[in-house]
């Protein structure tokens, strides 16, 4: 673990400790919003280390509390967790390093913000250091941000006043822009995008950021002509 | 109950986290298609940039969170650091909130 921290610039660590905090402040409200909808404490505690995905948590919690059948809301998270088979396929072969261990652990720490920070790398041991130090952050962030807001859940009241919800989208996106300099990339993601938006009404969540795949056709065909 | 939707979440997201990686490795990708699939992961995280930042449900946000996440992006481009691009978007949508803006 010490070549990690040897391996990532401080500025680096400083961000990965930036998006960990935001994500910690994700996890008061969720918490929070998971006692006020009548759940026991165990329930967001357990689904915030064993599920580890912010939005199919709150999407689950909030088809139970309208009196969803539980099955039916681990469907729905299901198909918004979807998105992780295709973050492990763009992900460099042998990210998480040797061992069954590391490849379990590695692979449960894959979420949102440790794909992003391990995109955004140039080689391989800094992508792999960023990778571990933010899953693993997120690991710690988000359940101990459950279950305190949790235990103060109706001290926190209303989180969407400090603005925290526009954090998560502003931390993707920032970690996005290098590679949206590409005019090909920026054209896939803007149609991607737009797909994505398009669809929202319609389509159960997370179809829509599926379907935005269809985008990448664009690249493709530019490939070709190019 | 509430344990079985738990469990049968826990363990299929599972699935698709290790799913991947273990594809990744068995199969040999031509560099095309490695590119190919890297510009996915930025295609499914700009797709979750607009949904998160600009719907709620299966309906618009309000404007206060757009436009936070649209200040936060502008300076992303600028190369403003990564600290003041998500404060600032956080700022932005809170200030906004305070004047009354949904």
């Amino acid at each position: 673990m010490s070549s990690i921290y040897r391996t990532l610039s401080g500025g680096t660590l400083r961000d990965i400790a930036l998006a960990c905090l935001a994500v910690w402040f994700i996890g008061l409200s969720y918490g929070a919003i998971a006692v006020a909808s009548g759940f026991p404490l165990w329930v967001p505690a357990a689904q915030s280390v064993l599920v580890l995905a912010g939005a199919s948590e709150f999407l689950f919690i909030g088809i139970v509390a309208a009196g969803g059948n539980p099955l039916a809301a681990a469907a729905a998270g299901l198909l918004v967790n979807a998105r992780h088979l295709p973050y492990g396929l763009a992900l460099p072969e042998n990210l998480t390093g040797p061992g069954w261990r590391r490849r379990l652990l590695g692979s449960h720490v894959m979420n949102d913000e440790s794909v992003v920070f391990a995109l955004a790398q140039e080689d391989l041991p800094r992508k792999r250091a960023a990778y571990w130090t933010c899953g693993l952050g997120v690991l710690l962030c988000w359940p101990a941000g459950a279950v305190l807001g949790a235990l103060i859940g109706s001290v926190i009241g209303n989180t969407s006043a400090f603005g925290l919800d526009a954090m998560f989208p502003a931390v993707i996106l920032a970690l996005i822009v290098p590679a949206l300099r590409d005019r090909r990339l920026r054209r896939a993601a803007a149609i991607g995008a737009a797909i994505a938006l398009a669809a929202t009404p319609f389509l159960p969540a997370g179809l829509p950021e599926l379907l935005a795949l269809i985008a990448l056709l664009t690249t493709i065909k530019n490939r070709k002509t190019t | 109950m509430i344990a079985a939707g738990l469990i049968t979440l826990s363990a299929g997201t599972f699935a698709f986290r290790f799913a991947g990686p273990v594809l990744r490795q068995r199969i040999t990708f031509p560099p095309w298609a490695e590119r190919l699939l890297e510009a996915a992961a930025v295609v499914l995280l700009a797709a979750l940039v607009a949904t998160t930042g600009l719907t709620k449900g299966h309906g618009f946000a309000g404007f206060a969170r757009p436009a936070g996440v649209l200040a936060g992006g502008v300076l992303a481009w600028r190369k403003a650091p990564f600290l003041v691009v998500v404060l600032a978007a956080a700022a932005t949508t809170a200030v906004l909130r305070l004047l009354g803006v949904p």
